[in-house]
């Protein structure tokens, strides 16, 4: 028997499936905990939010299936196409959408919204891979390295109108493709290295700031081959820093709105408001902490139950998992994003075809964001950033762009073999 | 190339592992290492609400309920969720201006932000009434059921003493206590604080981030029922209290009667006294501190148990009881008397006109000074012992064994030891051996360092009815149940001297009323022993004092009663305990002259007219 003419559900990834099928089951848990309601016990009952999770979770199922029967090449084919599509869609929703929590993303259909930038990520994901699977892509040059950016930023752009910065926030994740494919470690290092020393410059003295970075590029120098163009380089990067250092109270007080400011603040501990701005970060953290190992058991946390924790069901679904299901249950759900990330590299490693490994890339490295943001930001980590936790959040437009995400690379995984 | 970017690889997978890593490890850090995360989750939802028990009752001899408890209600708050209330309208409620209540709610945040502090104790059932309607307006704000300690008869305040909130000290000490607990801070409410106050409880409950109640913690697993404090019984006579504080009106002393078979006191006054409710509720700190301030009549000052006399001649039955059990005095032993007693030097101690010379009868009956001195001449100049400080301390002995100069041991706090001067009080005094009988010979007429409590009086008085023991004086007889004594004063304590040598005493008590010093305190139905004594005072007038008891056989009270300033016995402290006699056991009192005269009399300056008012209005609060 040819590999072609095995089952489809022979040669998908089971180990992905069973992991997404547990976030799922862990999601649909967890949100019943989050928002239980004595008077609406049942876990079924479609008036409350885990009903209606059920429902979409069984349409993410749906179109699991329907994307796994669909021809693999679709997807590389139709790249530019729904690429296209969703940008128009972005733009189209920042004029006829609905206004929810302050972000202008939403389209209504029914009694539901639909948040097409969930979608766009996964649409830019396939068209950075179709770019780079191009002939003659070199992310050397930087004609290449434009084009793959603009990519990126079209849609994060348009998502930053519709005044999601989280979501647009995450577009920049997928450097992590660009540089697999070959950009300069410089990029993905300032991604890193720029929020860390903008946070320095908040917290020390910015003059003995200056001084390390005098020594660091003094080191710098030392050690290169004293080049005219390499001092140059090193003078300019050093004066560049400088330059950051000194503008980030500006960029704080003047360019950040408010409640980024207060969360930033909050997150380096100048902000120690417990019922104003530090509010959500504290209460996620004592739903968290009081877990201890077990946890409280299900349905028994009250952090959760009493709702001291806000936006319990969406953003803040790890303080639920964390309360009533302990040190244990949250490692647990730790590790299974952990596998589920490292499992994707690894399979995408294994693609035979550029655009796959690409993609496969692209799909690690937007889980991997909303990853650490999320649980980051419950566990006071990083600053609050709205952007839900993949599979578990309450939510259909998440799930659903999630599931595609992933299918559409479960998909091309199974066909490695044909596609070249 | 290729190669190089392959490698990128394990950059990015390590960097996935340095993500899960840091997670790790701060979820074993807020989770596992530290603990305020849970306390915090606690904090956030259960509030422990203090379930308080009613304090135990306190009934009289006679079943009569003496003390008890009325609804009163604390206004909780819990500083957390106070919103910005409309602080004129609960001012106005509570009658406090601004600045108070917003004083109030600091001290209240300072003590926790969480957990609830008493915002205003002890609002009268009357008062909750207007309060109670309006109290939703003000979230943060609760009420929680107290109890406020109310008395039948507004007598014996310093027996029965009174509440108050545990004072910090308290609370260091006794982790029973909580802020806003009540404690027995005086007489019996401290003495039996212990059975009277209770088992509190301690509900669970959890509330939501809204603050709305959402039922018991864990169904009531960890919650506890209070138990009710236990009920006392009493050994007063309440009627009987209260006539003894009408008689002393406007009169500085004190009247302690004892059922002398028992123990039991029949009535502790001490006057000037105050209403016991002046001290109960929120009222008691501005009438205490009033009371306090009153430093003339000092009514808070409890002299039945802290004031100490000298006894006066009731002290000469020391001598006649002594001396006999010595073997230096008989019945009939007769001392001759003109007009006093030689102590040398030219001077004596003065006697009154009387016949001369008299046995020991006639001795007590007219309360011959000069045949006591040499009564107390011979104990002390004794050849039995070898010197004076030995016969001396060997009188001490026998003079403490009625109880004297050391606490009796009665169930309340503050009693005072009283003082029979020790042998080194005097060596100090007069330096060592150079001391004989001629020296203190006024101890024989109850003079001198010698000083007695009325309390110790009245034991005194009851150890001769009972020819020769006497029972620990006590105010309550039982605890729980009507009939459950209390065992360590059932113990009967013998004195040092032999029940034979009583009788004669007695006889010459018995004179004292019928045709001695004390013919005013005569009761035709009953048989009355008392004797008289005149204290000298250095600050005034004599202190009249006279015990007694009755009837002579088979006595139902002995009694003694000190009125200060007054004069001789028989003027004042006699016809007063002849007429509590009377009271005790006719219940009704036929010589309405002598009664009228008593109560009438005023033997503090008319000034006391004045306070009494001033108590008055203070209630009125």
């Amino acid at each position: 028997m040819t590999r072609e003419n095995k089952g489809i559900f022979h040669r998908i990834d089971w180990v992905l499936v069973v992991l997404y099928l547990s976030m799922l089951l862990i999601g649909w848990l967890s949100i019943y905990a989050a928002v239980y309601d004595e008077n609406h016990y049942h876990i079924f009952d479609l008036t409350q939010k885990y009903g209606k999770q059920m429902v979409f979770i069984i349409a993410a199922l749906l179109l699991a299936m329907g994307i796994l029967i669909i021809d693999p090449k679709f997807f590389s084919q139709f790249t530019w196409f729904i690429y296209g599509f969703f940008l128009f869609m972005l733009v189209v929703v920042i004029f006829s959408g609905r206004e929810i929590a302050g972000s202008k993303g939403w389209f209504a259909i029914g009694g539901f919204g639909i948040q097409p930038a969930e979608f766009a990520k996964m649409a830019t994901a396939l068209a950075l891979a179709k770019y780079l699977s191009l002939q003659d892509i070199d992310l050397r040059k930087y004609k290449n390295v434009i084009g793959a950016a603009t990519i990126i930023l079209i849609p994060a752009l348009i998502v930053m109108l519709q005044h999601d910065t989280g979501s647009a926030i995450v577009f920049l994740a997928l450097v992590i493709v660009l540089y697999r494919a070959g950009l300069t470690g410089f990029v993905p290092l300032a991604f890193i290295g720029l929020p860390v020393l903008a946070i320095l410059a908040l917290l020390i003295n910015k003059l003995i700031l200056v001084a390390i970075l005098v020594l660091i590029a003094g080191g710098f120098y030392f050690f290169s081959k004293r080049k005219i163009r390499t001092s140059l380089l090193i003078l300019a990067l050093f004066l560049g820093l400088s330059g950051f250092v000194f503008s980030v109270d500006y960029s704080v007080h003047h360019i950040l709105k408010s409640h980024q400011r207060n969360r930033i603040e909050v997150l380096i501990g100048k902000q120690t408001d417990l019922k104003g701005a530090g509010y959500n970060v504290n209460q996620s953290l004592i739903a968290i902490g009081s877990g201890k190992l077990f946890g409280k058991g299900f349905l028994q946390g009250t952090q959760t139950k009493y709702n001291f924790v806000p936006e319990q069901s969406t953003d803040f679904i790890f303080c639920t998992i964390g309360e009533e299901w302990g040190f244990v249950g949250s490692a647990l759900l730790v590790i299974l994003f952990t596998g589920m990330i490292v499992r994707l590299i690894q399979r995408a490693e294994r693609q035979r075809s550029r655009f796959s490994r690409f993609y496969g890339y692209g799909v690690a490295s937007i889980i991997l964001f909303h990853f650490a943001i999320n649980i980051g930001m419950t566990l006071g980590l990083v600053p609050v950033i709205g952007i839900p936790l993949p599979f578990i959040s309450y939510g259909g437009s998440s799930l659903w762009a999630f599931t595609i995400l992933l299918f559409i690379f479960i998909r091309q995984d199974s066909s490695r073999f044909e596609l070249v | 190339m290729e190669r190089v970017l392959a490698f990128r690889k394990y950059l990015i997978l390590g960097f996935i592992l340095l993500i899960a890593s840091i997670f790790l490890a701060r979820l074993f850090y807020v989770q596992i290492m530290v603990d305020k995360y849970i306390l915090s989750a606690n904090n956030n939802v259960l509030r422990y609400m203090t379930q308080y028990p009613a304090r135990g009752l306190v009934f009289d001899r006679y079943g009569e309920l003496l003390v008890y408890n009325e609804a009163a209600y604390d206004l909780m708050v819990i500083p957390k969720q106070v919103k910005k209330p409309d602080t004129a309208a609960l001012c106005s409620l509570l009658g406090i201006d601004a600045e108070e209540f917003r004083s109030r709610l600091q001290k209240a945040r300072a003590f926790s932000p969480y957990r609830p502090s008493i915002f205003e104790a002890q609002i009268t059932r009357e008062n909750f009434g207007f309060l109670e309607e309006k109290l939703f307006l003000f979230p943060g704000f609760y009420v929680q059921p107290r109890t406020l300690r109310k008395y039948s008869y507004p007598v014996a305040a310093h027996a029965f003493g009174y509440i108050g909130e545990a004072s910090p000290e308290v609370i260091a000490r006794n982790p029973y206590y909580r802020p806003g607990d009540y404690i027995g801070i005086s007489g019996i409410e401290k003495s039996y604080e212990e059975v009277l106050r209770g088992q509190k409880g301690m509900k669970i409950r959890v509330f939501d981030v809204l603050n709305r109640d959402k039922g018991s913690f864990r169904d009531g697993k960890y919650d506890t029922t209070a138990v009710a404090g236990i009920d006392l019984y009493a050994t007063m006579d309440v009627q009987l209290q209260q006539y003894g504080e009408l008689l002393m009106t406007n009169k500085k002393g004190s009247i302690v009667a004892i059922e002398p078979s028992t123990g039991e006191i029949l009535c502790l006054v001490t006057s000037p006294s105050y209403d016991p409710n002046l001290l109960s509720g929120n009222i008691r700190k501005k009438n205490y501190s009033a009371l306090l301030a009153d430093t003339v009549y000092v009514p808070l000052f409890n002299r039945a148990l802290m004031a100490m006399y000298p006894p006066g001649s009731t002290f000469k039955l020391v001598d006649a009881l002594v001396g006999q059990q010595e073997g230096v005095l008989t019945p009939e032993t007769r001392y001759g008397c003109q007009l006093g007693f030689a102590i040398g030097n030219g001077k004596k101690v003065a006697c009154h006109p009387h016949p001369s010379p008299l046995d020991l009868i006639g001795a007590i009956q007219t309360s011959c000074n000069a045949y006591f001195c040499r009564v107390f001449k011979s104990i002390i100049d004794n050849h039995a012992y070898p010197g004076t400080r030995k016969a001396y301390e060997n009188w001490r002995k026998e003079v403490m064994s009625f109880g004297f100069g050391k606490k009796l041991g009665i169930d309340m706090p503050g009693e005072l030891n009283g003082n029979i001067p020790s042998p080194a009080y005097y060596d100090k005094y007069h330096g060592v051996n150079r001391w004989r009988s001629m020296t203190i010979i006024s101890l024989a007429i109850g003079q001198g360092e010698v000083g007695i409590t009325p309390l110790q009086l009245a034991n005194f008085s009851a150890a001769i009815a009972n020819r020769g023991w006497f029972r620990t004086p006590h105010l309550i007889r039982a605890i729980g149940k009507k009939d459950s004594l209390i065992g360590e004063f059932t113990t009967r304590h013998q004195v040092a001297v032999d029940p034979r040598y009583f009788e004669v005493v007695v006889e010459g008590m018995a004179n004292v009323v019928t045709a001695g010093t004390a013919t005013g305190a005569k009761l035709d139905s009953v048989e009355i022993c008392g004797k008289t004594g005149t204290a000298q005072n250095p600050h005034g007038k004599n202190h009249s004092i006279f015990i007694a008891f009755a009837p002579r056989n088979n006595p139902k009270i002995a009694i003694s009663v000190v009125c200060e300033n007054a004069g001789f016995g028989a003027t004042w402290a006699a016809p007063i305990a002849s007429l509590m006699i009377e009271k005790y056991l006719k219940r009704t009192v036929k010589r309405k002259d002598v009664e009228e005269r008593m109560i009438g009399g005023n033997l503090i300056n008319g000034k006391y007219d004045d306070d009494k008012r001033k108590q008055r209005d203070l209630s009125q609060d």
